[in-house]
């Protein structure tokens, strides 16, 4: 990194100088960023070992300067959890998708959850298949139309989005869930704060902690970059509102 | 440490504890709770990490997150349990990873029963998960052999850096014997100084534990790494035993595990009346005791080879494979966790020879 004192602005530490192979207009190497920055900036990264998915973000240990290992499709809160109660020093994360977190890997995120395993969960919902190439996922819309829902996504038969915010903020167990998006620079800047609070919360050994973020895949939705975060608007926003579910230190309220 | 009567999965956690092995994860199963019963209380007491999963699935990943730190690792299952882990186990072998499991082997396929059987043969030997890969699977025929051969176990994973399975039948796991454990018990070791574990890009370059490789060349070279490991492990680890093995004998029996007891039963019983029968037990069943089978089967003495095993015949096609059926070859087995006796074993012996002098009257 460059120590030139005018420098105001440069790639986090958190992060390596390789190119992604992310799509055009594709908002991971957003929520990559965000990630790195708040491991850079609570003084984390030389501690902190990522867990990588099955899906679009499968070779995002090529992107980060920490240690990673790889899971099987959907298992990275249980290899999360191992790691971490192995060396509770360290910080851990997992990063996944909702085909990955929402589908075949929803016993894993819900029982770490439910044990109150101290690591922090990036969920990045894009509400499709992307690396499968455009299948329905859990977070499909209704009538959206995917390579597996061709006429639309019915709800008589592939039933409604899973909202996994909302479900797991139900458990019990004290933790922080909360939902962010980055199609604005707005959005941008209030999902990185609950980032930031998500690993500030583990690394002061707080609780389990999931920030899920709504995120855009103009390749697999069939529109282009600019139209995609307007879609991401229109439709994902209202039926996944963004906030805060679960906080513990919210003293008021069902979680006090 | 003086001896004391442990029932051997109590026996096989406290082994564990003895090898610095300090993590460990589980999902009850019958034949084998009372391990995960043991050491919810036995772990904490030294400062170890017991996790109840939820689900064997979850459990085969949990082994791989904790094995990635360096530390050593453990799982305790029984067989429909281990077909659950069959994902990890993959990934751990391509990931390079030490780790030690543990089958108490129960009767299947499916939900089967909760008696004692040797039916995961194959599935341990012969791959069970995807891939080019093996497991190192040892096999111990009493309670201190599994308490030594659990001790091991860690250090051959860490050896190889490669899972190691202990197939045990139900048997072993419920059964008390009396058990000595070594006089000092390991360290939890210290990965800090590891060149693979995950411990934190301090000061060095970022580490990746993985197994997917998109470059089919890549993929091929991760491949014949492990198959390089497979070969040492095939020179270094092979473990067997004899029992009253002599020119003498008429025939040889191949059995491994608690079968292999019983069959020893059967043996002492035949020598009282003047036929002299021996006993080959497989300890490791991956590497197979390939050179020295044959050897053994190939002796002028030997008119036929016996296999006993408790499932309808897994082992006796790699006996077939590795004595390249010099001589003719008989299995005997029951399976459902129903134990073939001693009589029954006799009983084998004495229609193959009857067989055998039928032949020479003819010729």
């Amino acid at each position: 990194m460059s120590s030139n004192p005018n420098t105001i602005f440069n790639r986090p530490e958190s992060l390596s100088d390789n190119i992604t192979h992310y799509c055009p207009g594709c908002t991971h190497g957003v929520i990559h960023r965000l990630v790195a920055e708040s491991l850079d900036e609570l003084g984390l990264r030389e501690r902190a070992v990522g867990v990588a998915p099955v899906g679009c973000s499968v070779l995002i240990y090529n992107y980060f300067n920490c240690d990673f290992m790889e899971a099987a499709h959907g298992r990275a809160p249980a290899l999360a959890t191992g790691f971490k109660r192995t060396r509770p020093d360290m910080i851990v994360f997992t990063y996944q998708g909702d085909g990955d977190l929402a589908s075949i890997g929803m016993g894993e995120i819900v029982h770490a959850a439910n044990r109150g395993e101290k690591f922090t969960t990036i969920f990045v919902n894009n509400a499709i298949y992307g690396m499968t190439g455009g299948q329905m996922a859990p977070t499909t819309m209704p009538l959206q139309k995917t390579s597996t829902s061709p006429a639309g996504r019915d709800v008589e038969k592939a039933g409604f989005p899973i909202r996994m915010a909302e479900l797991l903020a139900t458990l019990k167990t004290p933790s922080f869930i909360a939902r962010g998006a980055v199609h604005t620079p707005m959005h941008i800047v209030q999902t990185k704060k609950l980032i930031k609070k998500a690993f500030r919360l583990q690394s002061e050994n707080k609780c389990f902690s999931m920030v899920e973020v709504l995120s855009t895949c103009p390749t697999n939705w069939g529109i282009d970059p600019n139209k995609s975060l307007q879609w991401l608007t229109d439709n994902m926003q209202p039926y996944y509102p963004l906030g805060i579910y679960k906080d513990p230190e919210k003293t008021n309220g069902e979680d006090s | 440490m003086a001896k004391k009567l442990m029932k051997g999965n109590e026996a096989l956690g406290e082994a564990a504890i003895a090898a610095g092995a300090l993590n460990y994860f589980a999902y009850p199963i019958t034949p084998q709770s009372e391990v995960a019963e043991y050491l919810c209380w036995r772990l904490p007491q030294i400062g170890g990490n017991f996790v109840q999963a939820e689900s064997e699935v979850a459990v085969g990943n949990m082994l791989f997150g904790a094995a990635a730190t360096g530390k050593r690792v453990f799982t305790t299952s029984s067989s429909p349990g281990i077909s659950l882990m069959q994902e990890a186990i993959s990934y751990m072998a391509g990931a390079h990873l030490p780790v030690v499991l543990i089958n108490i082997m129960r009767g299947g396929p499916g939900l089967g029963g909760i008696l004692p059987a040797q039916s995961d043969y194959f599935q341990a030997v012969k791959g069970g998960g995807h891939g080019d890969y093996r497991l190192v699977v040892l096999a111990p025929a009493s309670v201190q052999e599994a308490v030594d051969l659990m001790i091991e176990s860690f250090d051959i994973a860490e050896r190889y850096l490669t899972p190691v399975m202990i197939v045990a039948d139900g048997m072993i796991g419920q059964m008390m014997e009396s058990v000595e454990f070594p006089k000092k018990y390991r360290q939890q070791n210290d990965p800090s100084n590891s060149d693979w574990a995950l411990t934190g890009a301090k000061g060095r370059t970022a580490r990746i534990v993985k197994s997917l490789f998109l470059d089919g060349k890549k993929l091929e070279d991760n491949c014949l790494k492990l198959e390089a490991k497979y070969v040492e492990i095939r020179k270094n680890e092979v473990k067997y035993e004899l029992y009253k093995v002599s020119n003498k004998n008429k025939i040889l029996i191949t059995a491994f595990g608690t079968m292999a007891r019983i069959c020893q039963t059967a043996i002492d019983e035949l020598e009282e009346e003047k036929i002299s029968v021996g006993l080959m037990r497989p300890i490791s069943l991956y590497p197979f005791p390939e050179k020295e089978m044959f050897k053994e089967a190939n002796k002028p003495n030997i008119l036929a080879i016996l296999d006993i095993e408790m499932s309808t015949g897994q082992m006796v096609e790699d006996v077939e494979r590795v004595t390249k059926s010099v001589k003719p070859i008989e299995f005997f087995g029951h399976t459902g966790g129903i134990v073939p006796t001693p009589e029954e074993v006799k009983d084998k012996v004495y229609e193959i020879l009857k067989k055998f002098k039928k032949d020479k009257k003819k010729s």
